[in-house]
C-alpha cells in the first residue's frame, strides 16, 4: 500500500543523507522524496512517499525514528490529510491547433501555461499525483518533450499537526 | 596560556579533544597517528590523563576499544587518520555496531578547504560509516569539539548503544588558534530521547503471560549483558523456575552452572534449548533480537508460542518474529518491575505443569548433553575448551574469533558471570581474539584473560603479539590448530561432498617460535596428555603472553546444528545422527 511519511528533521548536512541511505541500505523503497526548510530554519521537513505491506511501514517508520536527526515523523496516510504535487511540463505547440488542444486541456486541468514559444508551452499543473498522471495521459496526443515533477508535499487536515 | 577570566580556559582544538576525553572519564586511547591528527598526538604527548596505546594495525585499536566496552559497559575510544587509518578501523566499527557496543570513534580528516578535492589521505569517512554507526558527526567549528564529544559519548552509551565517529578536519585542531573551553555536564537533544521504563500495561500483560504459562521459556541476550540486568534476569528465573537459555551474545547473563540454564541456543545451540524453545507455550525474549542465527526458518519458528519482547529499540519488536507482548524498555527497570509484580501479586506459576515440563526438558537434556568422542588419540576442540574453563572456573574472560573454535567455546565453557565472553556475535569476523583479549587485559590486568581462537583466526590480526609485549598484556592465547578453516570445512563436508576448497590452512608459521620471536611464551600441544600441564603451567605465567599451539582433531564437526530451513527443533546430532 501507499503511504505518504512526513518528517521533521534537523537541518543539519548529511542528515538528508542518512535517510536516503536507510531506504537504499534495507531495501525500501522511495516513490517520491521532497525536501525544504519549515517556517523554523533550524528544521527541513521531508515527504516521502513509499509503498509496502504493513510490516515494512512499520520498519521504516520505525528506523526513521531512530535517526538521530529525526525529530518527529507521521504517515499522513493514516488520517484524513491534504497532498499536493506540482508539475512543469513542456510540450511542443507549433499548429495553431495543437496549440488550441493543449491550451483546452490545460483549462481542464486547471494548468497555468507559464512560458510560452513559437514552437512550445511550458504549463505548471498542481494536484495530487494522480491527477498529474491524468493530464499527463491527456496529452500524450500532443508530443511531451519535458516533465519535472516536484514529488508529494502533503498536511494532515484539521487540528492534526506535525510540529514540535 | 591565557584566559580570559578565571573561568574559562583557552585551548587549541587539539587540546580540546584530549581534556574533554579526560573530563568523560577516559584512561586509555587506542590507535594510531598519521598527518591529519599530529596536533591531536602532540596534545595528547602533554598530559597525562588519557593514555595511548599505539596499535600496529588501526582494525586492533578498534576491536581492542569495542572489548574493553564489552567488558566494562563503557564507550571505548579509538583515534585514526584520516583515509587509510580510518578506512582501517571500518572493519571494527562495522563489529561494534552489529553487536550494540558503545564506541567513540574519532578520525582525522584533511584540511576543511580541501575536503571533496581528493586530496592526499582524503576519504568520505561520513559517507563510509553512514551505514555502520548509531551516528557519525563531523566538527565544523573548533570550539564545538567539547559539545560534539559529549554528544558522541551521550549517544554511543545511551539507548541502543553503538559506535559513534566523529571525523575532525585537521585545521579544527591548529595548536596556536585557542578557543574557551567549558565541557557540558549534561546534554539534552531534542530529536534523541530514547525511552527507559517500560509500558506499566504491557509489563502487567505479560507478567500475568508468564504466570498462565505451561510451557514457559526465557530466552535472553546481548541487551541483559549491555544493560547490565543479569542481576534481575536471574531473580525474576528463579522466582518463577522457568528454564532460561541465553543466545550467543547473551552468554553468563544467567550463570551456566545453574540447573535452571539450558544451555545457547540456535544453530548451534543445545538440543535441550531447542526442544524447549520450539515447543514451548510462553516465549520471553529479553535483550534478543530473533537472529537468523537463532530462529533458524522464521516460518516455522515456535509455533505454539505466545511471544513476550523486551527490548529497548523498538525497530527490532516485530522485525522478523512478530511479538504479541511488545515491552519497549531498559531491560534492567523492565525486569525489576517484573519481579515486582510477583512478589506483590504472591502469585504462583502452574506447579504441575511446570514439574512435568520440567520432566521434560531433563529427558531432552539426556538425549545429547553436548557429547563428543572420549579418548581419542588425537585431542579434540571440545575437550580443551572444557579443561580450560575447569582451570579458570568460568571466570575467566574469553574473547573469540569466529568460527569453530567460536562455537566450542561458547558451548563448553561454563560462563558464569556476565560480561566474560567477549565475541563477534553479528558480524562474525575473524582477527577480533587477540585485540580483543588485549583490550580487557590492559583495563582488568589482574583477570584471567584467554583468546580462544584458530591457526586461521589469529593470522588476521597477528601482528598485534608486537603491541602485546610493548604493554606486556598477559593473555593466554589457545590457538585451536587443525589445519583447516574448520567451520568452512565443515560446510564443505556437509554441503560440498568434501571438496574443500580454499579451506586449507597450508604453510604455516611455527606459532611457538612466532611467539618467542615477540619475547612471549609459545607452547606446543599435541596430545592429549600434554594439556593439562601446559595449560596449569600458562595460567601460572601471571604477567606472560602464553601462546598455545595446540593440535586438534581436524575432522571434528560444531553439533547440534540445525538443519537448513527447519525449524527450531529440527538438528543434525552428530555425522550420523539427526532428529
Amino acid at each position: 500500500m501507499r503511504h505518504i511519511i512526513s518528517v521533521l528533521l534537523e537541518n543539519e548536512s548529511g542528515s538528508l543523507a542518512r535517510v536516503v541511505g536507510l531506504f537504499a541500505q534495507r531495501g525500501y523503497n522511495i516513490d517520491s522524496l521532497t525536501v525544504a526548510p519549515t517556517d523554523d530554519a533550524t528544521m527541513s521537513r521531508l515527504t516521502l512517499v513509499t509503498h509496502g505491506n504493513d510490516q515494512v511501514i512499520e520498519q521504516i517508520t520505525k528506523h526513521l525514528h531512530k535517526l538521530i536527526e529525526v525529530v518527529k515523523l507521521q504517515d499522513l496516510s493514516e488520517s484524513a490529510h491534504v497532498e499536493r504535487e506540482l508539475m512543469l511540463i513542456k510540450v511542443k505547440a507549433t499548429s495553431n491547433e495543437q496549440r488550441d488542444e493543449v491550451k483546452r486541456c490545460a483549462d481542464i486541468f486547471r494548468g497555468q501555461i507559464i512560458d510560452v514559444t513559437a514552437k512550445t508551452f511550458t504549463i505548471q499543473v498542481v494536484g495530487t499525483s494522480d491527477k498529474l498522471d491524468a493530464f499527463i495521459e491527456a496529452l500524450k496526443g500532443s508530443a511531451i518533450i519535458e516533465v519535472a515533477r516536484s514529488g508529494v508535499s502533503g498536511i494532515s487536515r484539521g487540528e492534526k499537526t506535525l510540529t514540535l | 596560556m591565557t584566559s580570559q577570566n578565571t573561568k574559562t580556559e583557552m585551548l587549541s582544538g587539539a587540546a580540546m579533544v584530549i581534556r574533554a576525553l579526560a573530563d568523560e572519564g577516559v584512561e586509555y586511547l587506542y590507535g594510531y597517528p598519521g598527518g591529519a591528527v599530529l596536533h591531536i598526538y602532540d596534545a595528547l604527548f602533554q598530559q597525562s590523563k588519557v593514555k595511548h596505546v599505539l596499535v600496529r594495525h588501526e582494525q586492533a585499536a578498534t576491536h581492542m576499544a569495542d572489548a574493553y566496552a564489552r567488558a566494562s559497559g563503557k564507550a571505548g575510544v579509538v583515534l585514526v587518520t584520516s583515509g587509510p587509518g580510518a578506512t582501517n578501523a571500518v572493519t571494527g566499527i562495522a563489529t561494534a555496531y552489529m553487536d550494540s557496543i558503545p564506541m567513540v570513534v574519532l578520525t582525522g580528516q584533511v584540511m576543511s578547504h580541501l575536503i571533496g578535492g581528493d586530496a592526499f589521505q582524503e576519504t568520505d569517512m561520513l559517507g563510509i560509516s553512514r551505514p555502520i554507526v548509531k551516528h557519525n558527526m563531523s566538527v565544523r567549528r573548533p570550539e564545538d569539539i567539547p559539545y560534539l564529544i559529549k554528544k558522541a559519548f551521550y549517544i554511543a552509551q545511551s539507548g541502543r548503544p553503538g559506535p559513534v565517529v566523529l571525523d575532525i578536519p585537521k585545521d579544527m585542531t591548529m595548536p596556536n588558534e585557542k578557543y574557551p573551553y567549558l565541557y557540558p555536564e549534561t546534554l539534552k537533544l531534542r530529536s534523541y530521547n530514547p525511552t527507559a521504563a517500560g509500558h506499566p500495561g504491557q509489563i502487567k500483560k505479560a507478567v500475568n503471560a508468564l504466570l498462565q504459562a505451561k510451557r514457559p521459556i526465557i530466552y535472553s541476550g546481548g541487551g541483559v549483558i549491555m544493560g547490565q540486568a543479569s542481576e534481575e534476569l536471574t531473580a525474576l528465573a528463579r522466582k518463577l523456575n522457568y528454564p532460561v537459555t541465553n543466545t550467543l551474545m547473551g552468554l553468563g547473563a544467567y550463570p551456566a552452572g545453574d540447573p535452571q540454564f539450558i544451555g545457547m541456543l540456535g544453530m548451534h545451540g543445545s538440543y535441550e534449548a531447542n526442544m524447549t524453545m520450539h515447543h514451548a507455550d510462553v516465549i520471553l525474549a529479553v535483550g534478543a533480537r530473533f537472529d537468523d542465527r537463532v530462529t533458524n526458518n522464521t516460518k516455522k519458528f515456535c509455533p505454539h508460542a505466545t511471544i513476550i519482547h523486551i527490548d529497548i529499540d523498538p525497530a527490532s519488536i516485530s522485525k522478523t518474529i512478530n511479538a504479541h507482548i511488545p515491552i519497549v524498555g531498559l531491560v534492567k527497570p523492565v525486569l525489576a518491575a517484573m519481579v515486582a509484580q510477583l512478589e506483590q501479586k504472591k502469585a504462583k506459576p502452574d506447579g504441575q505443569a511446570l514439574d512435568s515440563w520440567w520432566q521434560q526438558i531433563e529427558a531432552w537434556r539426556s538425549v545429547h548433553g553436548g557429547e563428543y568422542e572420549q579418548d581419542t588419540p588425537v585431542l579434540k576442540p571440545q575437550a580443551v575448551i572444557e579443561a580450560v574453563s575447569r582451570i579458570t572456573k568460568g571466570e575467566a574472560y574469553v574473547t573469540s574469533d569466529v568460527g569453530q573454535h567460536q562455537m566450542f567455546a561458547a558451548q563448553y565453557y561454563k560462563f558464569n558471570k556476565p560480561n566474560r565472553w567477549i565475541n563477534s556475535g553479528g558480524l562474525g569476523i575473524m582477527g577480533f581474539g587477540l585485540p580483543a583479549a588485549m583490550g580487557v587485559k590492559l583495563n582488568y590486568p589482574d583477570a584471567d584473560v584467554v583468546c580462544v581462537t584458530g591457526e586461521g583466526s589469529i593470522q588476521m590480526n597477528i601482528q598485534e603479539l608486537s603491541t602485546c609485549k610493548q604493554y606486556g598484556l598477559g593473555v593466554k592465547i589457545i590457538n585451536l590448530n587443525n589445519g583447516y578453516l574448520g567451520m568452512v570445512k565443515q560446510w564443505q563436508d556437509m554441503n560440498y561432498e568434501s571438496r574443500y576448497a580454499s579451506s586449507y590452512m597450508d604453510s604455516l608459521p611455527d606459532f611457538v617460535k612466532l611467539a618467542e620471536s615477540y619475547g612471549h611464551v609459545g607452547i606446543r600441544v599435541s596430545k592429549p596428555e600434554e594439556l593439562e600441564p601446559a595449560l596449569e603451567r600458562a595460567f601460572a605465567l601471571k604477567d606472560q603472553l602464553v601462546f598455545l599451539d595446540i593440535h586438534v582433531d581436524p575432522k571434528e564437526h560444531v553439533y547440534p546444528m540445525h538443519v537448513p530451513g527447519g525449524a527450531m527443533h529440527e538438528m543434525f546430532l552428530s555425522k550420523t545422527k539427526r532428529t
